[in-house]
């Protein structure tokens, strides 16, 4: 995994990657295609020129929508020269500082000057800008700036730039899920190369790209699905290599139901198989595909559905199989993030889980995870229950002007995580040939406190 | 057993959480023949725990436990301190915003009691690697030692050295440095080193914003961009069924007489699910500073 320096190769902007348009806190996820427009905070972009560059280029963006490698840092402020007052005791608004008019400024954009251009323009048109204080000049540039600056930065997608973007942009669309509640479910169910991971989402694909990163590739995802197929569109912005796909399967929700209740059948039979569950879990699928009316569950339309965009539609049958077979090997830990009542979803889908495994369950509201607390409880094969949310504060750092944002985000929803136990009362036979007799053998109450 | 593959069964050898209420978890060190004392009685390595599935409830002669597999969550709830240790929310956090993924190599000081790392080290593997520096021998030989016996060594190289000093002892290999240090605007320098050509991400965890100040203008020194200071704190919810009682105005006159012996006259309530947050809860671990190091 050494860097050896001038392999720039695999850093490089393709034609046809997922990239993440970035400007100030805007994020926007698009695929780099040849003589498409794009359009990005008001403006149409064409990213041809991208092609070749390095991921993190900054661009500027010229007149007619193409690229341009943005390669100064213009880090020289155009104040350099610029006394500044101590306060504002003789600053008056009356709305008369700035000289130049809106027609003016648009004359200038019209000519196609260059942002740091206008903004000079601007300043050097600003009556008072020599008596506002340092710090007043400063702000009133980088406000500027913000508007009238035309770069774009290219990211390579992450969880992290995703999850922002998503969050700042389309919320309701992962159930105001925010990037630390994300990060937080990720940690939570133990999300790691080799894991195998059942999750419900609704979150656009979000959920279920970042689950995907945190396997790099490794292991199996199944994703259970409500409605006619599931929903992906956040998964493709993430841009992964073929081979993460191949690790990724689905499932109806709707076929639960006959899932477990077939599961009734076959488990008494093979007692040992602590990943019963899961096998049938392939075995339905399995069958699902073969002879689609066998099931009771669900409408044939939807089955038909399935079965065209099933990931192993295609391939060999056999092999699929043994792959899913391989891959029943450990039970999986579970992640729920959607916009359906957590409570069925979770009491239905914890029955897939080995002991001693993690789960997490988002909601954007508390009183539906207060349920399924209660719930856990009354039913027991569960430890370590939480329920939380989390509280994010960011800063601004600068020399003198150091304080917590304005704004914040009011809430970015709520976590039941917690760990499956068995449910099996019956004690460990080891325990009981204590040489000593044991003495009394209490129960303890509520060893949960 | 290992920190980073999951398994079903209990054996000598392993290290095991002992789940014994939500405020009281153990971690025991799985041996032929060894005995371990709890409040609720001794556990018999032999017959209690090896062979055992995990999550299984044993039975002890003063009542009853639950035996986890080891996560890096358990661990940070159960393992010995040395130093005051990062809890799973930072860590969340941070694991996020460094981009750690399968593959990822890291930088990491100090290592201190190993709470973050063993959270690095699930994520990266099997292919990342973790470089730790530990200034402190004592805790350095320490950790090196747990993530043997946690079966995650070959993943992770500890230095005992001064990060300010002598850097990570690795150069350009970072794709993100984490540094939780005194003065982390000494190792910045050495961050930077560490890194890859093509860059990476940092994170410097700090209580006081004095510290944040300083690492913040270090940062933007050495060329760091998108830099950004975050807070972020944890509050859990007991979960209640409360009962609150419904004030008793009399006998209302506009009602029907004949009703109103029927009514409750009282004590009528009305109880209903909720949540309280707790007296106190901790309202500040650490500043987490952010930054992008670009292409260099």
């Amino acid at each position: 995994m050494a860097d050896n320096g001038d392999d720039d190769n695999q850093y490089r902007i393709k034609e046809g990657d997922y990239v993440v348009l970035k400007r100030g806190e805007i994020f926007k996820a698009v695929q780099i295609q040849p003589r498409k427009k794009v359009i990005f905070e008001k403006q149409w972009i064409f990213l041809d020129n991208a092609v070749g560059q390095l991921y993190s280029t900054t661009f500027e963006i010229l007149s007619g929508g193409n690229l341009k490698p943005h390669e100064l840092k213009d880090t020289a402020s155009p104040l350099d020269a610029v006394e500044a007052g101590t306060d504002n005791r003789n600053i008056v608004d009356d709305g008369k500082s700035q000289k130049l008019t809106r027609d003016d400024i648009e004359a200038l954009k019209e000519k196609g000057l260059k942002g740091q251009d206008i903004i000079k323009k601007l300043v050097d048109n600003h009556a008072t800008f020599g008596d506002k204080t340092e710090y007043s000049q400063v702000k009133y540039i980088k406000k500027k700036k913000k508007k009238y600056e035309n770069t774009v930065m290219i990211l390579k997608p992450s969880c992290r730039i995703l999850a922002m973007m998503y969050h700042g942009r389309e919320p309701g669309k992962i159930c105001h899920l925010r990037y630390d509640t994300l990060a937080q479910m990720l940690t939570l169910a133990n999300i790691h190369a080799g894991s195998k991971v059942l999750v419900f989402e609704t979150c656009a694909g979000l959920v279920l790209g970042s689950i995907m990163e945190r396997m790099g590739g490794y292991g199996s995802v199944i994703q259970m699905y409500p409605g006619g197929g599931p929903v992906r569109a956040g998964v493709e912005n993430f841009g992964f290599p073929a081979h993460f796909h191949d690790t990724l399967h689905e499932f109806p929700i709707c076929h639960v139901n006959a899932l477990l209740a077939g599961t009734l059948d076959t488990s008494a039979k093979d007692p040992t198989a602590e990943n019963t569950h899961e096998k049938q879990l392939n075995l339905a699928a399995e069958k699902e595909q073969n002879q689609p009316e066998a099931e009771e569950q669900g409408s044939p339309e939807e089955e038909s559905m399935v079965t065209n965009t099933g990931d192993d539609a295609g391939q060999d049958v056999e092999k699929t199989e043994k792959d899913k077979l391989k891959e029943a090997k450990v039970c999986p830990a579970l992640v729920i993030a959607s916009r359906f009542h957590p409570c069925p979803v979770l009491l239905g889908l914890l029955k897939f889980l080995s002991p001693s495994r993690p789960f997490v369950v988002y909601s954007q509201y508390i009183e539906p995870l207060i349920e399924c607390f209660k719930k856990l409880k009354e039913c027991g094969g569960t430890v370590n229950l939480r329920l939380t949310d989390t509280w994010l504060r960011h800063y601004q750092v600068l020399p003198d002007r150091t304080h917590p944002l304005l704004l914040m985000s009011g809430g970015g929803g709520y976590l039941l995580s917690g760990t499956t136990v068995a449910t099996d009362h019956s004690k460990p036979a080891g325990s009981k040939q204590a040489e000593e007799p044991a003495p009394k053998r209490q129960k303890l109450e509520d060893t949960e406190g | 057993m290992s920190f980073v593959e999951y398994s079903d069964l209990i054996q000598d050898g392993d290290v095991a959480i002992i789940y014994l209420s939500h405020n009281n978890v153990m971690p025991v060190k799985v041996q032929q023949g060894a005995q371990t004392q709890t409040r609720y009685g001794v556990i018999r390595h032999s017959t209690d725990l090896i062979g055992q599935r995990y999550g299984s409830k044993v039975t002890c002669s003063k009542g009853w436990f639950h035996v986890l597999h080891p996560t890096p969550e358990l661990w940070t709830v159960a393992l010995p301190h040395r130093t005051q240790i990062l809890y799973t929310t930072d860590i969340a956090f941070i694991t996020m915003m460094l981009e750690l993924r399968p593959g990822s190599i890291v930088c990491e000081s100090g290592t201190g009691s190993g709470s973050l790392s063993h959270a690095i080290l699930r994520t990266i593997a099997p292919t990342g690697h973790l470089h730790t520096v530990e200034f402190h021998q004592q805790r350095a030989e320490k950790v090196a030692e747990e993530f043997k016996e946690h079966r995650v060594d070959h993943l992770v190289t500890v230095r005992n050295q001064d990060v300010c000093k002598d850097g990570f002892g690795v150069t350009g290999v970072a794709d993100a440095v984490f540094l939780d240090i005194p003065s982390p605007w000494d190792a910045v320098g050495h961050a930077k080193v560490a890194m890859k050509k093509h860059g990476g991400r940092l994170c410097s965890f700090s209580p006081c914003i004095e510290q944040v100040q300083k690492t913040c203008e270090a940062l933007q020194d050495q060329g760091f961009e998108d830099i950004s200071t975050t807070e972020v704190l944890l509050r859990e919810y007991d979960v209640r069924t409360v009962s609150l009682p419904l004030p008793d105005f009399g006998p209302d006159p506009e009602s029907t007489e004949e009703a109103t012996p029927a009514a409750p006259p009282n004590h009528a309530s009305i109880s209903l699910k909720t949540t309280t947050l707790p007296r106190e809860m901790p309202g500040h671990t650490g500043y987490l500073t952010f930054a992008t190091k670009p292409r260099t």
